[in-house]
């Protein structure tokens, strides 16, 4: 028995949405296996990560917590990947923008102006495009390549964080440690549901996500963003110059993530500190894959990903599991996605040694 | 004598400095020339470096040590090798996710061994030729993988541009299709080079953590990953150009350690900052000549291959 991959006349709409539950479930299996080669009950140790940390509502809202800003990103870089732009630095990104946002309240800490926050808001997503806007200015103007300057600035952005937060942002009555003041009242996301750490950037991970539902599906430039991932050629040949996309997407996918990273700051974190991110800008790589760079597929991917945080913290608390765990599982995840996805424009078929291609067969 | 030693002792730390570099360009190069791209060096790297310090630690040998990262390598590259060479998947999600995957594994594998002290690999011993002033310790007096990764280089450069397996493996990232169309297995040689490339991210990995800083930290390759991949463009996919890269990559490593060590009045993090910018510097200046770029890249890089399509 021979197995052959056969192309499909269309890619399959069913199987686009079906790969993500197979990868899902695949995943669960494999947890299984991982959890009992490292000497811990299977079972339980599953129910401790998935199910445990969202029994309770405060649970449900460390969940929305962390899919905040995995959605946010997720949504931007979506837009890139299906133009074929390949923005791997939103981790970078989104440490700019809370920097950019954070800067009023280190320069403003006792302003009680009501305007500080919007004005917060603003300036993160305006850090995040700055940021993202070298890697767009160095491939148009320069031909280099995206993916790896924008990489590269990630471990930048880091550093300068790091310099902020070990020198001059420094709270000089925090006894030395290496974190900024703690953001007033003015500076800081008001709760949206009271018992817990829900925040208003909830409600902007909903509005992010609409918007580029919105623009996705029902805008011309929406259209063009996919027409040039697809078809370049054509896409010029109808007048979508290369180079603005790479400028807009970038720009875009750069403002989303700036946006995230002051959201962190100024709602569950509320000062700055040497490490504001476990990770969401690669994890949001993830999120837009899952999602299948559709900003409704990338609400529930988010979920998914929150969960696998929130379920790595849960073990190590209560079972003593290190907390790499959750980037084992969240690889796996993305590993069973793109192996599944094959799925979608090839069809598996079983022959027997000797039989002739049967390709012309249904 | 003193200024000698202190030049001796740059040099010697900047050759360390470029070797994982070296190490992991080399590989990726092959790769690319058989037209796979393949972005998880770090993770590759990382999962080499754990893997060949808990071997080292626990048996005690350093060949094993050394094998042990080659092997975890090329593991984790036939996963990459899988998904995008019979599943057909993306190589650049493909490459990220083996990546992401490296990080998680290595911290998960490398828990009970943080901050573990172990011997430096130990330098060749060469009789009386390490004796030779300046030229003796440097020349003579380093590690196996030092040589090994100027030796690889060699190696490579012969087997490319001067075997009939090279042309081979050319001619397969040159043009998948005509290769196939004149008989030759794409995905047998192409899974063969991931391999190769594998096992050699996983000894630059492997010479982090049993040579440079003989410890395993998290995420202890800080990009190291990725600087080897901006080599091999920087190289324009020419073995000996790799080697002069990494050895100018591993200088800018070391010009920042001494910078911060003769007092200039800049925060450490400014400093460190360096080899990440003199890199994203150095891409830009190969690639804006789009056209010499696009002669020497392999014509297939990064593109599926399906003998139907």
């Amino acid at each position: 028995m021979r197995i052959k991959l056969v192309p499909r006349q269309t890619h399959s709409k069913v199987m686009t949405w079906m790969t993500p539950v197979m990868a899902l479930v695949l995943s669960l299996l494999s947890g299984t296996v991982m959890f009992s080669l490292l000497g811990y009950p299977p079972l339980e140790s599953l129910y401790a990560f998935f199910i445990s940390p969202i029994s309770d509502l405060y649970g449900l809202s460390e969940l929305f917590i962390k899919a905040t800003p995995l959605a946010i990103i997720a949504v931007g870089l979506a837009m890139g990947f299906r133009a074929n732009v390949w923005n791997i630095g939103a981790e970078g990104q989104f440490t700019i923008g809370a920097l950019t946002g954070s800067a009023l309240v280190i320069y403003f800490p006792e302003s009680d102006n009501v305007l500080m926050l919007p004005a917060m808001l603003i300036l993160g997503v305006a850090g995040g495009m700055a940021w993202a806007s070298i890697p767009a200015f160095l491939k148009t103007r320069f031909n280099t390549n995206e993916i790896l300057t924008s990489l590269l600035l990630v471990y930048v952005a880091i550093l300068i964080l790091s310099t902020l937060v070990h020198g001059p942002w420094k709270d000089p009555a925090g006894y030395n440690f290496p974190e900024s003041v703690i953001f007033q009242d003015v500076a800081t996301l008001p709760i949206i549901v009271p018992g817990t750490r829900l925040h208003f950037g909830a409600i902007f991970a909903l509005l992010v996500v609409a918007t580029g539902w919105v623009l996705f599906s029902r805008t011309l430039a929406g259209f063009q963003v996919r027409v040039s991932g697809l078809a370049p050629h054509a896409a010029r040949y109808t007048g979508v110059r290369s180079d603005r996309m790479v400028w807009y997407v970038l720009l875009g996918a750069g403002g989303l993530a700036g946006l995230a990273g002051i959201i962190e700051v100024a709602g569950p974190i509320g000062q700055v500190q040497p490490l504001i991110s476990p990770g969401y800008g690669f994890a949001a790589i993830i999120v837009a894959f899952l999602g299948r760079l559709h900003p409704l597929g990338i609400l529930f991917a988010s979920l998914v990903l929150a969960l696998s945080y929130l379920g790595g913290e849960f073990v190590q608390i209560k079972l003593g599991l290190p907390l790499g765990i959750a980037g084992v599982f969240q690889g796996m995840l993305l590993f069973f996605l793109l192996s599944c996805d094959v799925l979608i424009n090839y069809r598996v078929e079983f022959r027997r040694p000797g039989t002739k291609s049967s390709a012309s067969s249904a | 004598m003193a200024a000698i030693t202190t030049i001796e002792l740059v040099l010697l730390t900047v050759i360390s400095a470029a070797t994982p570099l070296l190490l992991a360009a080399t590989g990726e190069l092959v790769v690319e020339r058989s037209g796979v791209l393949n972005l998880g060096v770090e993770g590759m790297m990382l999962v080499g470096a754990v893997s060949a310090f808990i071997v080292m630690l626990t048996t005690g040998s350093w060949a094993l040590g050394i094998v042990a990262g080659a092997a975890a390598g090329v593991i984790m590259s036939m996963l990459f090798g899988v998904l995008t060479l019979f599943f057909l998947a993306n190589q650049v999600a493909s490459g990220l996710a083996l990546t992401l995957f490296g990080i998680g594994v290595s911290s998960l594998l490398g828990i009970p061994f943080i901050g573990l002290p172990i011997d430096k690999l130990p330098a060749l011993d060469l009789p009386l030729l390490g004796d030779i002033p300046i030229l003796g310790p440097l020349i003579f007096g380093q590690d196996f993988l030092i040589y090994f990764s100027v030796l690889m280089i060699v190696v490579v450069h012969w087997f490319l541009f001067r075997t009939r397996s090279g042309l081979i493996l050319r001619a397969v990232g040159e043009s998948h299709d005509a290769a196939h169309s004149i008989g030759y297995s794409v995905i047998k040689i192409r899974f063969l080079a991931v391999m190769f490339g594998g096992a050699m991210a996983g000894l630059g990995g492997a010479f982090l953590s049993l040579s440079y800083t003989p410890m395993w930290v998290e995420q202890m390759t800080a990009g190291r990953g990725w600087i080897a991949l901006a080599l091999v463009v920087f190289a324009t996919w020419k073995p000996g150009r790799v080697l002069i890269g990494a050895y100018l990559f591993g200088s800018v490593t070391i010009l920042q350690l001494h910078l911060q060590g003769l007092g200039v009045q800049l925060p450490a993090q400014i400093l460190s900052m360096l080899p990440y910018l003199v890199t994203i510097l150095v891409l830009v200046l190969i690639s804006r000549n789009a056209a010499r770029v696009k002669l020497s890249a392999p014509g297939c890089l990064g593109q599926i291959f399906h003998p139907h399509s």
